[in-house]
This record gives structure tokens, C-alpha cells and sequence, in this order.
């Protein structure tokens, strides 16, 4: 096994819903310390691939590998950014982010000093008390984010975690987590509809086919991560690679 | 929950009380007191200690039964909500026993458990328990299922599942299930006591009605509906105190 390149892989995956095919063949690494965007058409069965490595889906046929071990639960390895939030309306801001802890019998107070870091550093400053349906769907976006980066998993799982934000605070979470990759030896699965966002952010880029998907392309950016943030986005080599990835896609769409 | 002003509150309770009287005044019948002959009536009852000694009576079976039902009632009806085979079995039951005119019963519930404080405790729960259990179990099955994968990815047990997710997610509709049951179950209570044997509030009801003591009889049912209305406050405050964040409407 490639244990220590790869920190999940996964392998041979099928799944299907009833007649619907979701997933046919899916293969595809996730090195140790990178971050891996997945990028496809809406509906071709990136949150199903997510679910499945999370291991709330169980796949008809194939494996899914965490460190080289045969995965098929839920485990402290993963932590799980949900598309639609998944946030417990009746528990403040601080109950949500410090639920990961909570249920891993991580005593009240300090799980409640380890989210109020992550409130702060997701930019929720002062909403500690406040319940979801208090704060706007980008706010409640940044919830769940804080609630994945407090349990310290060593996997990243993020469905589109910025879909619902505004630009501005976008850009700042993209820097952030670009960051976050280079200095934390963790594993980011990210999952976007946006070009620009896989490419800026991310070490690989998988693109994915529309339904059954599998995986019709590798894109690794390289030459511009060790650029400072602010130039990355005039690089000559990013613009390429946005060029090169919407030509793929284009074919799809049209 | 909207919190009603308090202005609002008086205004209406002004406009029934006022309607009580006028109509009254107006003769509908002989056997219809106005509102403040029924006042006055509660006034003697209190002062003579009479509706306390009632009470005390009352509210054994209707304590108990209410107890009963709200533990064993939300007990069932979660087990029905999760599993299948149970739900097909136990909530044709409950949804019978609903749609049932179950002061029919009460011959039988004589036959089997007597005159006593049993058969009442009996009858309060029959009445109570159905709309808690089916309110209870409907809440649990349409527990939003992400909040549940949620719940796993982040390495629940099954109990915590339970515990943290799907009673929290159900506690709107399970707090309705048991003011409609407490309601109900009121109503059970005073039926027992009309039906099998008259004592506490029961008693005064069908004895001040045998004088013709009718201002008396109209103030044991007022009394009945301020305490029932009491209860369901103090219902209400006891499921914002639990669960705040449920208030406003669901979100993810
Ligand atoms: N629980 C389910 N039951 C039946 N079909 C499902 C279920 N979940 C997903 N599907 C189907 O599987 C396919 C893939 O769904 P999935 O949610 O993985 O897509 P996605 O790539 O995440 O899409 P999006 O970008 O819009 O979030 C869809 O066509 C959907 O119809
Ligand atoms: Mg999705």
C-alpha cells in the first residue's frame, strides 16, 4: 500500500441509487498534506464520493482507504463540512461548533475555549449565543466550518464550505485555507463549482464526468504555490490552467 | 411561539366575560348564571375551603394519569417513530383509540379496574396518551435526516443519536402532542368523576346541579378551564427553558 503518500484513496467505487448510477469505477488518491478539489456538473456524485469516504454511504462495490486502512464508518480520521449545513437549530452558535468535541466526551469548558477560537477565526466574533436561524446562510455556512476545523481531524471533507458567502469573505477563506494547507499536515477533499476557486486553492484538481462519474482528468497546478497570495491570481500558469479546465468542461455543457 | 401582550390578553378575556354576562342577562335560560353570580359562587367555594378539598381529590387520578401518559406516551411513540416492526404493530392502537368515543369504554374500564382512583388514573390515560404517542412518533420519523448523518460523522452512538438529535428535533411537535394529551386528559378527568364516581370538582359539578345551585356549577367548569389554562402555560414555559434555539421556525 502507498500508506504514506496517500492519506485517503479510494478505489473501484460504485454506487447506485435505485436505477440512478451516481458513481461507476471512481478511482482517485488524495496525497498526505494536499488539498484535492473535485470539480464536475451539478448532480454527478461529488457529495455521494464525499459521503462515501465520510462513510455515511456505503458503496455497492469498491474500497475506500484512510491510511492505507479498509474504512466503511465514520472515524476521529474525518471530519465532514456539510453542503447544507447541518446545523442543530435549537443550540447556540457555540453548541454547534463544539458538538464534534461534545460527542467525543471532550469536557464542557474546554470544548467551549477550542470553538471560541474557531467562532473567532471564521470570523463569527461575538455570535457565540445566538441560534441559526439568527444569522445569514453564510454565516451558518461558517458554523459548520468551525465545527469541522475544532474537532482537529487529520481529513478535511468540505462540500462546497463556500458556496454561500460573499465574495470578499470568499477570497479571505480561500487565502485562509491555502494557509491552512501549507501550514497544518492535513488533508483537504474540497468539493466546488468554481474554476477559479479549485485552481487557486488547490494542489490537485479531479475532474469529474457527468453521471455515471468517474474521473476524466488530473490537473496538478505547481509553479505558482509558492507565490504570495495576492500575485497567484495574475500568474500566467493559474490563467492557463483556468483556461484549460473550463475548455474540459465546456465539452459537457455543451 | 409568539408571546402574547398582555393588553391583548385582557381584552379578549374581557370580551368573553362581557358576552358571558350579556347573554345571561339576556335570559337565555333559567339554568345559565351571569359571570359574576358564577364569580360570586367561586368567591363562596374558595372561602369555605370547598374547591381546595375538591381539588386535592381531582387532582390525584389527573396528576397521575397526566405523568403517566407524557412518560410512557413519548416513550412509545419515539420507539414507534424508529422502529418499523413496532410502529406496525402499536400505532393501529393509538390511532383506534384517537378516532374512538372512548367514554364508551368507561363501563368497562369499571368492570375491570372497579370505582376507585385506578379506574380514573385509567381513564384520564386513555384519553391522554394516543395524541401524545402519534404526535411523538410522527415528530421522530421526520427528524431531518442530515442532522442525523451529522450526528454519525462526528461519531455519535446510536443513544446519542436519540438523545442529542431526534428528541431535540421532535420537541415542537412533541410539547403539541402533550398539550393536546394534558387537554384531553383533563377532560378525562372530569368525565371520571361525572361517570364513575362523583368526588372532587366532579362531585360539585353534579351535586350543584341537582339543587339547581347552577351560579356553582358554572364555577367548578370556569375553575377547571383557568387550571387547564394554567397547566399548558407552564407547559409552554418548561419547552422554551429546554429547547430555546427551536422558537423561530426550522432552519439547516
Ligand atoms: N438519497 C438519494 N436517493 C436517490 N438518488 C440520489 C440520492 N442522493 C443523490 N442521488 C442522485 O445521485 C446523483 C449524485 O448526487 P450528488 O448529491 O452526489 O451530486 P453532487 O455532485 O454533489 O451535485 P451538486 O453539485 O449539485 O451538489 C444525483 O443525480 C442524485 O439525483
Ligand atoms: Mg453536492
Amino acid at each position: 500500500m502507498s500508506d504514506n503518500v496517500n492519506a485517503v484513496s479510494v478505489k473501484g467505487i460504485y454506487k447506485n441509487y435505485g436505477d440512478v448510477e451516481a458513481l461507476r469505477d471512481m478511482s482517485l488518491d488524495f496525497p498526505k498534506g494536499q488539498l484535492t478539489s473535485l470539480l464536475g456538473p451539478s448532480g454527478c456524485g461529488k457529495t455521494t464520493l464525499l459521503k462515501i469516504i465520510a462513510g455515511l454511504l456505503q458503496p455497492n462495490q469498491g474500497e475506500v482507504y484512510v491510511n492505507g486502512q479498509i474504512v466503511s464508518e465514520p472515524g476521529p480520521d474525518r471530519a465532514f463540512v456539510f453542503q447544507d449545513f447541518a446545523l442543530m437549530p435549537w443550540a447556540s452558535v457555540l453548541r454547534n461548533v463544539a458538538f464534534g468535541l461534545e460527542l467525543r466526551k471532550v469536557a464542557k469548558s474546554e470544548r467551549e475555549d477550542i470553538a471560541r477560537k474557531y467562532i473567532k477565526e471564521v470570523g463569527l466574533d461575538g455570535f457565540e449565543n445566538s441560534y441559526p436561524h439568527e444569522l445569514s446562510g453564510g454565516m451558518r455556512q461558517r458554523v459548520g466550518l468551525a465545527r469541522a476545523l475544532s474537532v482537529d481531524s487529520p481529513v478535511l471533507l468540505m462540500d462546497e464550505p463556500f458556496s454561500a458567502v460573499d465574495e470578499q469573505t470568499r477570497r479571505k477563506f480561500q487565502e485562509d485555507l491555502l494557509q491552512l494547507v501549507k501550514e497544518e499536515s492535513k488533508t483537504f477533499i474540497f468539493v466546488t463549482h468554481s474554476i477559479e476557486e479549485a485552481v487557486y486553492v488547490s494542489d490537485q484538481v479531479a475532474i469529474l464526468l457527468p453521471r455515471p462519474s468517474r474521473v476524466s482528468e488530473i490537473i496538478k497546478p505547481s509553479s505558482f504555490k509558492n507565490k504570495d497570495v495576492d500575485s497567484i491570481r495574475k500568474d500566467s500558469e493559474y490563467l492557463d490552467t483556468v483556461e484549460k479546465i473550463w475548455k474540459s468542461l465546456r465539452s459537457y455543457v455543451e | 411561539m409568539i408571546s402574547r401582550p398582555l393588553t391583548l390578553k385582557l381584552l379578549s378575556a374581557l370580551l368573553i366575560f362581557g358576552s358571558w354576562e350579556m347573554a345571561s342577562r339576556a335570559g337565555i335560560n333559567y339554568a345559565f348564571p351571569t359571570f359574576l353570580e358564577s364569580m360570586g359562587a367561586l368567591w363562596n367555594l374558595t372561602i369555605s375551603g370547598q374547591i381546595f378539598v375538591a381539588y386535592a381529590e381531582t387532582l390525584k387520578p389527573l396528576v397521575t394519569g397526566v405523568l403517566i401518559s407524557t412518560f410512557i406516551g413519548v416513550g412509545i411513540g419515539v420507539w414507534v417513530g424508529l422502529s418499523e416492526k413496532f410502529d406496525w404493530l402499536v400505532s393501529p392502537i393509538f390511532i383506534i383509540m384517537q378516532s374512538a368515543p372512548l367514554a364508551a369504554l368507561i363501563p368497562l374500564v369499571i368492570m375491570a379496574y372497579g370505582i376507585g382512583i385506578t379506574s380514573k388514573t385509567f381513564v384520564v390515560c386513555i384519553m391522554a396518551m394516543p395524541v401524545i404517542v402519534l404526535n411523538t412518533s410522527g415528530a421522530v420519523k421526520n427528524t431531518p435526516s442530515s442532522l442525523i448523518e451529522m450526528a454519525k460523522s462526528y461519531l455519535s452512538t446510536e443513544r446519542e443519536v436519540i438523545l442529542k438529535i431526534i428528541i431535540p428535533s421532535a420537541s415542537p411537535v412533541i410539547f403539541a402532542g402533550l398539550r393536546l394529551g394534558v387537554s384531553a386528559g383533563f377532560i378525562g378527568a372530569i368525565l371520571a368523576e361525572l361517570k364513575i364516581t362523583p368526588t372532587g370538582v366532579g362531585d360539585i359539578i353534579s351535586y350543584s346541579r341537582m339543587t339547581a345551585d347552577y351560579p356553582s356549577m358554572y364555577a367548578a367548569i370556569f375553575s377547571i378551564i383557568v387550571l387547564a389554562v394554567l397547566f399548558l402555560n407552564v407547559l409552554e414555559r418548561i419547552e422554551k427553558s429546554l429547547f430555546a434555539g427551536n422558537d423561530l421556525g426550522y432552519v439547516s
